[in-house]
């Protein structure tokens, strides 16, 4: 699914990540915790390919077969660096935003036609016709109780924290991506709007698709249960482990793991 | 330079020929308009109104008048058909000048409402009144060489339900100049009479019908009653050869409600000058103003609201969306003079500029002279949002794309306030032509193909 080498990037002059190696198969879920600063939203930005960020050094292939020690087989493979955006998206990869965009003026329902259809362009396949749209739309709104008025708002105005998120799933559900990126969707959500994402999340994981779980609590991957946790810091990936790492975590907090990687 | 100097030579020498061709009430104007047009000539850039458009520019190119009024051979109702159909307007033609008198079938319309060619109606009580004490060089400039255009008058209390659409064709004599691609100037007028209580919608589309440069110079004057109701809705789509200078002289009486908008979706280079007084207590006012223009075009929009009495309201709003490396200006001013107690004006100018080439001039103005009164302005110019834009594109949509629907939600603010709804719809679908690049001129029309 995704293939992570040496991936070197900085905002501006400043270094941020400082070589991330990260395999991802098909199916998995991996958590990516770490303190603040330490690179967890650069990291997500540099895969789906915000402009903001450079890459000074280092690969990210996508999509493809795995070989048996989990390297993606050239044949296939998608070069992520070498793409736009929505190109990225095309192929399959979805970031559900630390901080949705609000976007006056554009309807959430044009808004989502825009993306199906330029999908389906992508891929080669007719427009969606205006009542398969509709329906789908309705479909997909109830995996995360959705308001149905939401659909004639502007993009994200005037939603309420809790909204905002779960609207990001909404689109992950209509989008059907292959990799999804979480970054901290459970921030701002009260117990039973994070119920409702982390279950609208589980509900849209097959075999096929992956999951990358960006947070700072345990309790979000106590109901989307990863596979891998992996701790970020300092623009590395410098401990990884199984689901447990995150309870630690939450019990002890990071010192013990810069004290083992032989900082103060 | 010296540009008025061939307007004021063209005077003398065909003011005989001008006036033949005309009528009593607007020949009575012409010597004081020229007085004063051969005395101040065109005003330079150093002219507050005139700061962003050079007029001495734009008049010093030699255009024909056709002041002979060698008739222009085209029907435009099959040749025709306009970008706002459907609207079940009462359809009008104006031919550079002239008010299209061919047989048509007539609109019905309530009895007592005038329609027609402003030679033959217009009536020296209202003619040049308002114009006439405006100041403006290019106003004069019209009122000396103006010979004909339209004229509309809706009696007291009589409500038109129909719009009435008007469609401006500018079009060069089939047989006209000498090699055939002169540029042509088009002098037209318009006056409106609404008496009290009298109410009635327009919307005036202009076009250019071939692809010579015209240079047109349009002067509106509306009076508007006590209780009376005027809607003008201006669509300008003509080509990028086609320059425009509009001024437009409102008064409204007591009580009485303006709504105008001026709508630029294609355009050469255009000014449109909007004076507006609101002379009655309670009158109330909707100004609003769309500009798109990308390559090489400009639009300069300014406007003055006078406030001379108490208890009126005025309200702007005025946007543009400035793509490669066309120019927008916007000077409004809003003057509430002393004594005008309890106005409430709001004044606002947003702007988008797509390129780092386009540019834009704002300039929100409010004077005021009296002390009880609630008055806002503020403009603001920006690019697109690019949280935005990358927000959009990691859902799968194209940067051109994402642009275009940042665009359109930007504009459509303005067009939202347009009242006439298949206008509206129109605009939305017209607007969004114009962005992807497919409305290269007026879209409608089968005679520029």
């Amino acid at each position: 699914m995704l293939e992570v080498k040496n991936l070197h990037a900085r905002i501006g002059e400043k270094e941020i990540l400082k070589g991330i190696d990260l395999v991802i198969n098909d199916g998995e879920t991996h958590a990516i915790m770490g303190p603040n600063g330490s690179g967890k939203s650069t990291l997500s930005a540099v895969l789906v390919g915000n402009p903001q960020y450079e890459v000074t050094e280092g690969e990210i292939w996508f999509n493809g077969k795995h070989s048996a020690d989990g390297r993606l087989l050239p044949e296939g493979r998608k070069n992520l660096l070498e793409m736009k955006p929505e190109d990225r998206a095309h192929e399959g990869l979805f970031l559900s935003f630390q901080y949705p965009v609000e976007i006056p003026g554009v309807s959430m329902t044009n808004f989502m036609k825009a993306a199906i259809n330029e999908k389906r362009k992508y891929q080669g396949l007719e427009p969606m016709n205006a009542a398969e749209f509709l329906k789908l739309q309705r479909e997909k709104r109830k995996i995360v109780e959705l308001d149905s008025k939401l659909a004639n708002r502007s993009v994200n105005e005037g939603f309420s924290g809790g909204e905002k998120k779960r609207n990001e799933i909404f689109q992950m559900a209509m989008l059907e991506p292959k990799l999804s990126i979480l970054d901290e969707t459970d921030s701002g959500l009260d117990v039973d709007a994070m119920r409702i994402v982390a279950e609208g999340v589980n509900k849209l994981q097959t075999p096929e698709t992956s999951c990358i779980v960006i947070t700072h609590y345990d309790r979000l991957l106590e109901m989307i249960r990863p596979q891998y946790v992996h701790v970020l810091y300092k623009g590395r990936i410098v401990k990884t482990g199984g689901p447990e790492l995150a309870r630690e975590i939450q019990e002890h907090g990071y010192d013990w793991i810069k004290e083992e990687i032989g900082e103060e | 330079m010296n540009s008025e100097q061939q307007y004021i030579d063209l005077f003398r020498e065909a003011r005989q020929t001008i006036c033949s061709h005309s009528s009593d009430a607007m020949n009575a104007v012409r010597d004081e308009a020229f007085r004063r047009f051969a005395s101040a000539g065109f005003p330079s850039k150093k002219v507050e109104r005139y700061k962003y458009t050079d007029l001495q520019q734009l008049f010093a190119p030699d255009y024909g008048v056709n002041l002979n009024r060698v008739s222009i051979q085209v029907n435009p109702y099959d040749a025709f058909k306009c970008d706002v159909p459907n609207l079940s307007t009462s359809l009008y033609f104006v031919v550079n000048d002239a008010f299209y008198e061919t047989q048509h079938p007539t609109p019905k319309l309530p009895d007592g409402v005038v329609i027609g060619s402003l030679k033959d109606f217009a009536a020296s009580d209202y003619y040049n009144r308002l114009a006439g004490e405006s100041n403006d060089a290019v106003t004069d400039l019209n009122t000396m060489l103006a010979q004909d255009g339209l004229y509309v008058y809706v009696p007291k209390n009589t409500k038109v339900d129909r719009t009435i659409q008007v469609i401006n064709i500018l079009k060069a004599p089939s047989q006209w100049g000498r090699t055939g691609d002169e540029a042509l100037m088009v002098n037209r007028r318009v006056l409106f009479i609404l008496e009290e209580g009298a109410e009635a919608k327009f919307l005036f589309c202009d076009h250019t019908a071939d692809d010579r440069q015209f240079l047109t110079t349009q002067v509106i004057e509306a009076y508007v009653g006590e209780n009376a109701s005027l809607d003008l809705y201006c669509l300008e789509e003509t080509h990028y050869k086609n320059v425009r200078v509009s001024n437009v002289y409102i008064d409204q009486q007591a009580n009485s409600r303006v709504n105008h908008n001026v709508i630029t979706l294609h355009n050469g280079i255009t000014r449109n000058r909007l004076d507006l007084t609101l002379s009655g207590e309670g009158a109330e006012c909707d100004c609003n103003g769309c500009v798109i223009a990308d390559k090489e075009q400009h639009v300069d929009n300014n406007t003055l609201i006078t406030h001379r009495v108490p208890h009126c309201t005025s309200r702007e709003l005025y946007k543009y969306v400035l793509d490669g490396a066309s120019t927008g200006a916007f000077a409004g001013r809003v003057l509430v003079e002393h004594g005008a107690q309890k106005t409430v004006s709001q004044m606002t100018n947003q702007n988008l500029t797509a390129t780092r080439e386009a540019r834009m001039y704002t300039q929100p103005m409010l004077e005021i002279y009296a002390d009880d009164v609630k008055c806002a302005h503020g403009s603001t110019v920006g690019q697109l949002n690019d949280a935005a834009l990358f927000y959009m594109r990691q859902r799968g949509i194209s940067l051109s794309e994402a642009r275009l629907l940042l665009q359109n939600a930007f504009i459509n603010e303005v067009i939202d306030k347009m009242q006439l709804e298949p206008l509206r719809d129109r605009l939305h679908y017209l607007v969004e032509k114009r962005f992807r690049g497919e409305l290269n001129k007026c879209a409608g029309c089968r005679l520029c193909k």
